[in-house]
């Protein structure tokens, strides 16, 4: 048997949490783009487009993160394509990111004040003036605490995808844990490091949230 | 001259009747304040007159033209119609100077240097010349307010509509606003004004129309209305809140 010191360890960690890294941005970026998307989709004057979008929405937000991954990765694979771990993880998060992004985001529109359509409105301006001059740069601004928050929820979805064999932080720890047998020195270490990922979104997002409200926009 | 006319209007939301044919013609430079109970439809009247009700049946003119989706665009509603609300609807984002800016620049087109020069003159006229750079949060009650109606002016409308603009506002800020309207009257300004002040209603109104239920109940001079009310609705009215 191999011996691990506790270096070789959080070292192996540290590689591993690249990949937590990778992932996390991957199904952000994919999930906001998608989430963008649906948002318009949501918003646009189609029945049939708003009612798909809910239903995409709630089907995502409604299921476990984790038979979303089986249902990609096990439901490629019985329909004859074998995907990667990989693949599957990053299929999953970004479908799942995007449901809730979506939904985040439409919430930001909706709660910009009735009133800034009625005096947009009044002072002639169409649906796409208003939206670029006043409801899209007031909901961004809104949009961003709840959005970096958000992105704290898929940094720890990815330790889902360890479970369909993606090693990435918490699958790493796994298989430390069954070479070295320090269960708890090492999940303590794996709490840790998600901890060191999160805790700054966290306070970012809250300072934002704090910025926002000093400049009166809640 | 008539710059306003309104021909039997009626309006409801679903079974509620709100506006049960509205008469109503204001001439240029007039100053029309309207009164009455809440609920009797003053608000629901002046979004008809810019549109953001549309009206069930009836028609409504300025300056003999047909306000309706069909025969007036938006941008030109805007040109004849301006508008103030009771919670002031600025943009948060942007500064008072911007906030004046916006919809000459966008809506009519003009050209910055313009636009600037318009609004400087504007929040001029309303007393906040100095403010230009500032964003509406840093502003009290009664500066916002006064910077909605420059933001109104800048459109350069024929008519101004004012829905009850002071009654946001602290006591001691009303005096500000109402002085602002008193000078856009003076200088020949058409307005309709929906408002709880009756002393304003008396000293700056050319006259006064009083709603009941969806109609104007009665409407004449104010010093006449006031002092000598012929129905008993008004009578009852005047009665409750002076
Ligand atoms: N968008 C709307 N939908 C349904 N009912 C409305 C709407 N707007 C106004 N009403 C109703 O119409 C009536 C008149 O309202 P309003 O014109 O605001 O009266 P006022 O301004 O005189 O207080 C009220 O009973 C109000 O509840
Ligand atoms: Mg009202």
């Amino acid at each position: 048997m191999i011996e691990f010191t506790f270096w070789d360890i959080l070292r192996n960690l540290l590689l591993a949490t690249r990949w937590t890294i990778l992932l996390s941005l991957i199904a952000f970026v994919g999930g906001a783009t998608v989430g963008l998307l649906l948002t318009f989709m949501r918003l646009s004057s189609n029945r049939w487009l708003q009612r798909l979008t809910s239903l995409y929405v709630d089907l995502f937000q409604g299921t476990p993160l984790l038979m979303q991954l089986f249902l990609i990765f096990f439901g490629a694979a019985a329909m004859g394509h074998q995907i990667s771990a990989w693949l599957a993880a990053s299929i999953a998060l970004t479908l799942f990111t995007s449901a809730f992004l979506c939904d985040i985001w439409r919430g930001c529109l909706e709660a910009v004040a009735k009133g800034q359509w009625h005096a947009s409105q009044v002072l002639g301006m169409n649906y796409f003036q208003t939206m670029r001059h006043v409801i899209l740069p007031q909901a961004l601004r809104l949009s961003i605490p709840p959005t970096v928050g958000f992105s704290v929820q898929v940094i720890k979805g990815t330790a889902l995808a360890s479970i369909i064999g993606f090693v990435e932080l918490t699958k790493a720890g796994t298989m430390l844990n069954n070479a070295t047998f320090e269960p708890f020195t090492i999940f303590a270490l794996v709490a840790l490091l998600y901890f060191a990922l999160c805790y700054p979104l966290s306070c970012y997002a809250r300072y934002l949230e704090k910025k926002l409200y000093d400049a009166g926009l809640r | 001259m008539t710059l306003v006319c309104v021909d039997n209007v009626h309006k409801a939301f679903g079974d509620l009747e709100v506006l049960k044919g509205i008469n109503l013609s204001v001439a240029q430079g007039e100053v029309v304040a309207i009164i009455g109970r809440s609920g009797s439809g003053k608000s629901t009247l002046l979004r008809c007159l810019n549109q953001l009700e549309k009206h069930d049946s009836g028609q409504i003119t300025i300056a003999d033209k047909k306000l309706d989706a069909a025969s007036m665009s938006p941008k030109e509603l805007s040109e004849n119609v301006g508008m103030v609300f009771q919670s002031f609807n600025l943009f948060p984002h942007k500064t008072v100077g911007e906030n004046v800016c916006l919809a000459p620049i966008v809506v009519r087109g003009e050209g910055k240097a313009d636009v600037e020069k318009i609004a400087h003159e504007v929040l001029e006229k309303v007393g906040l010349s100095d403010k230009y750079d500032a964003y509406p949060a840093q502003l009290s009650g009664g500066q916002q307010q006064r910077v909605a109606i420059a933001r109104a002016l800048a459109m350069r409308p024929k008519v101004m509509l004012c829905d009850e603009v002071t009654s946001a506002l602290d006591p001691e800020l009303v005096g500000e606003v109402l002085r602002v309207l008193e000078t856009l009257a003076a200088e020949g300004m058409t307005l309709i004004l929906v408002t709880h002040e009756m002393s304003f209603a008396r000293d700056v109104a050319d006259r006064v129309v009083f709603m009941h239920e969806g109609r104007i109940h009665e409407e004449g001079a104010p010093g006449e209305l006031f002092a000598a009310p012929q129905t008993a609705e008004l009578k009852q009215f005047i009665s409750a809140v002076l």
